[in-house]
């Protein structure tokens, strides 16, 4: 090395500005062991074709319609469960606490009681209720240290005797209330579900090409163009490719676009706020986190809110796609359905690397399992076992791709 | 060379662990622009000393002179605030993070929303980069994962040097690093010096010492022995002061030890 110190030193860039830069970029992640989403998007093909090839209506229009429905509550609490790894801890209660939000807001939208509420705000207080369980639960955790996996667990017993105890004698709670229903079962007219089409691919292409002048015009190494070009007609042609499917039935779910958003917040918060990097440092070394003045505690009692609340979401869609809820709502697979899903879409178990969109991606895939053996007249002995085999698969390269990294670095 | 005074000075500094005296009136300097090492063995203090100028512990008794003005540190805000950064031995990255959300870690630039300036906070990270001549990165959006020790190191005390600091505290810098990457952090070293900071550089390894320093500060026992220019002593003299001790404060009297 010189000692003579120029004084600009370009640091390296433009071999990102080509696909085959790109390209190369990611093979090195790949090495690094971050293999990110591809085994996802691979495993998601092989599934649909198998099904296409086994059942003929799973390809149908009305089956895609069902099949978001059903993802679309594990998807959102998954969500919250991303959060959670993210910062490299564990929450167990959200199966039960998206079953008590979902007692709750059927009870508070029950006609002709006392405590009946409006739909919407009973959907909000069974948002709050459970983002402040996750504030009790939060603060055992980061306040007083307990470890996460005791304190969920607690709070999994505890949740599943509130269910009994709330929905009480009558084991079942009618839900009536139009607004509560339609999250999981209002359909878009089909012109509403274009413009929703038009809309998202506008959005993502308007945010990836401002990106991209405002990087070249601070004078940024940017990316491949092409690559970038790909990615944007990639989502639109999905976007609209659903959108099509959608519309040759009922149209566009509510409950489809409500996860879109969902995504969209929660990939904002994680990506672009002080909030979401501070959840990135906090499951990568605390202790760093510590040190650089960040407010530990402070991160993981709120992702423990997050959690919480996206539970609660998710559990007010449970409760609304049957039209009640009963003394088994949140129980059976949910808890590990939602866990499953965040890590089969490729959220790390150790912390500090994931993304959002996993939790759509691995609901995807455990639902779409779900869906197809039910088509076919598989027992629910036979799902288990697949989805078994493939959370087992997703833990494994996660962990192989931790160790790569870990060498990697050195 | 002393006509300004000393951008930290510590007088008499001492301090106390119940039984253990880890600090016995210890007198401690360092100038803009100069590398003072400084030496001791296990148990002599080093770490005590620095911690305490961090603000994790303050010092039982004594002074605090910055830039000649006595001062007082209780917590690590203070000597933040001062402008006193140390990179400690464990570095404190976040594998996960990339170089620039390392360098800005808790310090983030952002917007009334607390969205994050991404552009901004590149900019400066490549910025500071480029003056201190830290051109083995490839790229400042990998991930510290993927980067070897010294670039490392280089990422740890260009955080460091980033926020207007005025003295750098380098615990063991080359403690875990290799031959090559040894010369390049002792390097990054001397440019810290030559761009006017005043640096403290803690070290075992003498010959390391002896590349950068511009004068030498041995501990033993949680007393200072003494202060040693670089141009006028010899290794062997160092140890003898780590490991005997010296009864002398007056610098660079040869052959002493030796």
């Amino acid at each position: 090395m010189s000692t003579a110190a120029p004084q600009e030193v370009r640091l390296a860039d433009g071999e990102r500005e080509t696909v085959l830069g790109a390209a190369r970029a990611y093979v090195d992640k790949v090495r690094a062991g971050d293999v990110g989403s591809l085994p996802v998007v691979g495993g998601m093909a092989v599934i649909v074709a198998v099904f296409t090839a086994k059942v003929g209506v799973f390809f149908s229009a009305i089956n895609f319609n069902n099949l978001v429905v059903q993802m679309v509550p594990v998807a959102l609490i998954a969500i919250g469960v991303v959060f959670v790894l993210l910062i490299g801890e564990i929450d167990l209660s959200i199966g039960y606490l998206a079953g008590v939000c979902g007692v709750c807001v059927a009870w508070f939208a029950q006609p002709g009681t006392h405590h009946q509420v409006p739909g919407l705000v009973a959907i909000f207080l069974a948002i709050g209720l459970g983002a402040l369980i996750g504030l009790v639960q939060g603060s055992f955790v980061a306040v007083l240290g307990v470890p996460s996996f005791v304190v969920t667990l607690a709070g999994l017993l505890a949740m599943e005797g509130v269910i009994i105890r709330w929905v009480g004698s009558q084991a079942s709670i009618s839900i009536q209330d139009k607004v509560v229903n339609g999250t999981a079962n209002y359909f878009l007219s089909p012109a509403a579900s274009w413009i929703v089409a038009a809309v998202v691919s506008a959005g993502f292409a308007a945010v990836t090409v401002g990106g991209f002048v405002a990087r070249r015009r601070a004078g940024l190494p940017v990316g491949s163009p092409a690559l970038a070009g790909l990615r944007v007609a990639g989502l639109a042609a999905a976007a609209f490719l659903v959108v099509a499917v959608s519309n040759r039935d009922r149209g566009l779910s509510f409950a489809g676009l409500l996860l879109v958003a969902m995504l969209v917040l929660g990939t904002f918060v994680a990506k672009r706020t002080t909030f979401g990097r501070h959840v990135y440092a906090v499951g990568g070394n605390a202790e760093a986190a510590r040190r650089a003045g960040i407010n530990v505690p402070f991160i993981r009692i709120c992702v423990f809110m997050i959690s919480g609340a996206t539970a609660g979401l998710g559990g007010v869609l449970l409760a609304a796609r049957l039209n009640g809820v009963d003394l088994t709502i949140g129980g059976g697979s949910t808890l590990l359905d939602a866990i499953a899903a965040a890590v089969i879409g490729g959220t790390s178990l150790f912390g500090g690397r994931g993304r959002v969109v996993a939790a759509l991606l691995g609901a995807l895939v455990i639902r779409t399992i779900a869906n197809g053996l039910g088509l076919l007249g598989s027992s629910s002995a036979t799902e288990y076992m697949i989805t078994g085999v493939i959370l087992l698969a997703a833990v494994t390269l996660d962990t192989l791709s931790r160790r790569r990294l870990e060498r990697s670095g050195r | 060379m002393t006509e300004s005074p000393p951008t930290l000075e510590l007088r008499n500094v001492s301090k106390r662990f119940g039984a253990v005296q880890a600090l016995d009136a210890v007198d401690f300097s360092v100038r803009a622009g100069e590398v003072m090492a400084l030496v001791g063995d296990n148990g002599a203090g080093k770490s005590t000393l620095i911690k305490s100028v961090a603000g994790i512990h303050p010092f039982d008794d004594g002074q605090v002179l910055f830039d000649g003005r006595e001062v007082h540190i209780h917590g690590p805000k203070d000597s933040a605030r001062l402008g006193i950064e140390v990179v400690y031995q464990d570095l404190a990255l976040c594998d996960n993070l990339d170089v620039v959300q390392n360098m800005f870690l808790g310090r983030e630039s952002h917007d009334v929303f607390r969205r994050l300036r991404e552009l901004d906070m590149e900019q400066r990270a490549n910025a500071t980069l480029a003056t201190l001549s830290v051109t083995t990165i490839r790229s400042t959006r990998q991930t510290v994962a993927t980067l070897s020790g010294g670039q490392r190191q280089s990422v740890a005390v260009a955080r460091a040097v980033m926020w207007n600091s005025r003295v750098v505290i380098l615990d063991e810098p080359t403690a875990a690093l290799g031959v090559a990457q040894t010369r390049q952090v002792l390097e990054l070293v001397k440019r810290l010096g030559g761009q006017g900071l005043a640096v403290v550089l803690i070290s075992h390894n003498l010959h390391d010492v002896f590349e950068v320093a511009d004068r030498i500060t041995v501990l033993r026992l949680g007393r200072d022995v003494g202060v040693y220019e670089r141009a006028a002593t010899t290794q062997q003299e160092i140890v003898a002061a780590i490991t005997a001790g010296v009864p002398t404060k007056v610098a660079g009297i040869p052959g002493t030890g030796a």
